[in-house]
Formats: structure tokens, sequence, C-alpha cells
């Protein structure tokens, strides 16, 4: 709720990290401290970093108060409760899903580093495989698009 | 034990061990100060105290006293939060790291160490990550260009080593077999050919590893060689250059923590932790590894200290050139090796 509520994008991206760890603690409960704590080095400690350098760097301000419209109010906040009914609801007529604790059957079925390793080298594979080559490719992308061109490199001063 | 005894022993442990941890940053500065003086030909502190011991309580009370002024062209909730986000996530790593073995009184036991997470090792490298943070937003909230320019490198050094960091860690994983800490300094326990212990320095091969290892978290506590964020010759001081007092003290403990935390993992890791000639009664032999693992801590430590006083330091581009284009595939090809090793083996 912070995320959107906050004005100034710093605090917004400061409150996704927040959000983060509430997710690996969220994985935590249901026995998965691997992706827990995989969740947080990957989110929390590398992506949200570049989230907050571009930030830093592009000098983002404050938003403005843009006042708004009444429809909106009208509309909006009896729909999102509307929506957070339907999915309490959902959640809630499924016998005996919401739990809170670790039951063993889960703390053995997945989520521990042996399970997790199983799956991937195993049955997925190939889609670790192609993820890999997507993030190579975007990576090449964003190179590309940072090098700059080449009549610019003329007047670049001595450094 | 019940639930209320596991509580009070923790809270014991862990105001304990904040105690020495809080005194070790204080007396590792003290350490720095006459190891680097020495090597310059000069004394340390000598004045207060015998052999200056009772420096840092000096410099404490100096930081307690000094006037903590907030200029008036900072982001205030950052400026002020990003010290102690510093502080807490370097001093909370050390949650995980054990000391020792067990240490029984009647039929009471526990252990040296504040709790076992079976994901001891990823805890402390997701703290390791999250302690950017501290540094980036430090030096975007002071609002001032040398703090930004150091603030931004500091934290793109410390991201880059980060994962030559964690790559040579994995080849250490393969042959423990868990990410619990305590479980992987007992996979170190034993001798081989008689008399050379079973540390995976010796018997893994993992001497790339320990020097990438190393290397990379000379990077990422920002020490010479790599301490350009903070090079009072380059940029004035780089991301805590608008602090003062006792945010500026803050950033120092958060620095030197992390200095120990990182020693007391490579002796963990690399050199079989508390592992040493035990002899006496029992309970001598209980505190004896406490001991063993003190004096590897210890001599991380000055390791650390004689690179920074012999070290001359890189340039940025050259520091960014070495993370990537050279610890990096190196730690990656350790990996691959020590692989391959443990699957050929009979």
């Amino acid at each position: 709720m912070n995320l959107l509520l906050q004005r100034h994008p710093i605090n917004s991206a400061l409150s996704l990290v927040v959000v983060m760890g509430a997710l690996a603690v969220e994985f935590l409960l249901l026995g998965a401290e691997f992706v827990a704590a995989i969740q947080v080095i990957v989110y929390a400690g590398a992506v949200m970093v570049l989230f907050v350098f571009v930030i830093m760097l592009l000098n983002a301000g404050e938003e403005e108060r843009t006042g708004g419209s009444r429809v909106a109010w009208l509309l909006g906040i009896p729909a999102v409760l509307a929506g957070m009914v339907i999915v309490c609801w959902a959640l809630l007529s499924e016998p005996g899903s919401v739990a809170l604790g670790v039951t063993p059957q889960a703390q053995e079925a997945f989520g521990n580093a042996p399970a997790i390793s199983q799956l991937l080298f195993h049955q997925f594979l190939l889609p670790f495989e192609v993820t890999s080559i997507l993030v190579l490719i975007a990576i090449m992308g964003a190179v590309v698009l940072a090098v700059r061109p080449e009549s610019a490199q003329k007047t670049k001063k001595e450094i | 034990m019940n639930i209320t005894t596991f509580i009070i022993v923790s809270v014991i442990k862990t105001a304990l061990v904040l105690f020495v941890l809080l005194t070790a940053v204080a007396y590792t500065v003290w350490l720095e100060r006459k190891v680097v003086g020495h090597m310059q030909n000069r004394w340390g502190p000598t004045r207060v105290g015998p052999f200056g011991l009772l420096q840092p309580a000096a410099d404490g009370i100096k930081f307690l006293f000094k006037e903590d002024l907030t200029p008036p062209h900072v982001f205030k909730p950052l400026y002020i939060a990003a010290p102690m986000i510093a502080v807490i996530f370097a001093v909370t790593s050390i949650a995980v790291i054990p000391f020792g073995n067990w240490f029984s009184v009647g039929n009471f036991r526990t252990p040296f160490q504040i709790t076992d997470v079976n994901i001891g090792l990823l805890v402390v490298l997701g703290i390791t990550s999250l302690g950017v943070y501290g540094v980036a937003l430090s030096g975007w909230s002071s609002n001032s260009k040398y703090s930004l320019l150091g603030g931004l490198r500091a934290s793109a050094q410390m991201v880059s080593y980060e994962i030559a960091l964690g790559l040579s860690l994995v080849g250490v994983l393969i042959l423990a077999g868990t990410f619990s800490l305590r479980g992987i300094v007992e996979a170190q326990a034993g001798h081989f050919w008689g008399f050379i212990p079973n540390w995976f320095i010796f018997r893994g091969g993992q001497i790339f590893a320990f020097f990438i290892y190393l290397t990379a978290a000379y990077a990422e506590t920002n020490r010479i060689p790599f301490d350009l964020p903070e090079a009072e010759t380059e940029l004035v001081a780089g991301y805590h250059t608008e602090y003062s007092a006792m945010k500026f003290a803050m950033f120092f403990m958060a620095e030197y923590a992390n200095m120990i935390t990182v020693a007391c993992l490579a002796s963990l890791l690399f050199l079989g932790g508390w592992s040493g000639p035990l002899f006496g009664p029992g309970w001598l032999q209980q505190l004896l590894p406490l001991l063993w693992f003190v004096l590897r801590v210890f001599g991380f430590l000055f390791v650390y200290i004689w690179v920074r006083g012999t070290l001359p330091r890189f340039r940025y581009d050259q520091l960014m050139a070495f993370g990537w284009k050279f610890l990096l595939p190196l730690a990656i090809a350790n990996l691959v090796v020590t692989a391959l090793v443990v699957v050929l083996k009979p």
C-alpha cells in the first residue's frame, strides 16, 4: 500500500524492497527456505538496486498532486474492495489450503535446494536454458542501446 | 528444551555476540591504526592508555559529543536512515555464524551460534547484497555531487563483486553438500596424509576460490585496493562526505563489521572453522575451538590491514574490468573444475 501512496519515487522503490522482503518471509513460512534466500539475494539485492540507481540518476522529483477525478474514487474503491472479497472467498472456500505453518509434507515436497535442483535440471532443463539465453539477449540489447554513436565520441573530452 | 529456555538462551547469546562484535569493531580500528602506523615506520596511537588501547574509547566519546549537523539540502528521511541501514545489515549477518562447537552444562546443550539455519550461507550472501542500499542511499540523499558519484561507484563496485563472491563459494558448497555453515565446517573435520587438516583450501583444492573470495571481499567491503568510493584524494570522502559525528561513526562501524563478517566466513568456509588441537579438562575443551576460530579471524583481519598498508588503489575502470573480466571467469572456471572433479572421482 505504501508503494502506491508515496509521492516521491525513491520512497516507492524502498517500499518495493520491503515488499520483496515480505514475499521472502512468506516463502519461508511455506517451508521454501532456498527460494526465500534467492528472492532476497536476486530481487531485493540486485534488481531493486538497479531500480534505485535509475531513480537516483534520473533525479525524479516528487509527483504533483493532480487532484484526481471524483469518478475514479467513486468507482475505484468499491471495485478494489469487491476484488479483495472475491479473492478471499476463493482462498477460503478451498478446504485446508490456508495454512500458516510448515507442514511436514510441504517441507519435503518443494522449496528446499535438493528438490528445486531436481526439478530444475531434470524436468525443466529446457526452460532453464532458454531463460538464460533470454537474459543474455536482454543484456546485449541493453549494451547496444547504451553505446554512444560514433560521432559523439570525437567530441569526448579527455577524462 | 522448552520454549522459554530457548528464548532466554537466544537473548543471552545475541547480547553477548553483539557486545563482542561491537568491541571487536572498535579494536579492529585500533589494530588497523597500529599496524598501518608500524608499516609506515611510525607508532600508531600510543598516548591514550597502554599501547593506545583506550583509543577506541576516546574515539567513541568524541563521536558522541561531536556536533551532529544535518545540512539543509539533504533528503532528510533517507539521510538519517541510510547509516542505520548500513549498520543493521552489517551486524545482522553475524547471527548465523558459528563460533565453536557445542556448549553443554549438565544436560543443557546449545551451539556456539545464535541460530543454525540450513541456508546459513545464503542468508549471509543476501544480507551482503542488501548492504549495498546503505551506501547507495547515503550517496544519493546527501544531495551533493561528490556523494552521489561516490555512492554510485561504491554500489556498482559492490554489486559487481558480489557475483564473483557468490560464485567462488559454490565450489565449497559442492564439496560440502549443505548450505548450513555448521555443516560446512563439519565437512572439514579430520586429516589426510596423516597431519594435513582436511580444510577445503587444502584437500578440496579450493585455493583459487580462496583467493577469489578474498579479493571479492576486499571489493565488497570497500577496502584498499578497492576503496575508490571513499578515497579522500579523489572524491573528498565519497558517499559519506556530508555525514558527521554519530552517523559517520555508524558507517565506520558498518565497514569494520563487514570486514569481521568476511573474515569469519573465510575462516569457516576455507580454513576449517574452529578445528584445532583439543586438550585439557572438559570445560577447556569447549572453549578451545573458540580460541582457534578467533585466531583465524584475527589472521584474516591482519591480512586485510596488511594489504591496506601495502597496495595502491585501483582506478575505477581497472576495478570494474578486474571484477568482470578476470575474477568472474576465474570463479566460473573454478566452479566447473570442482564440479568435474567431484563427479568424476570414484
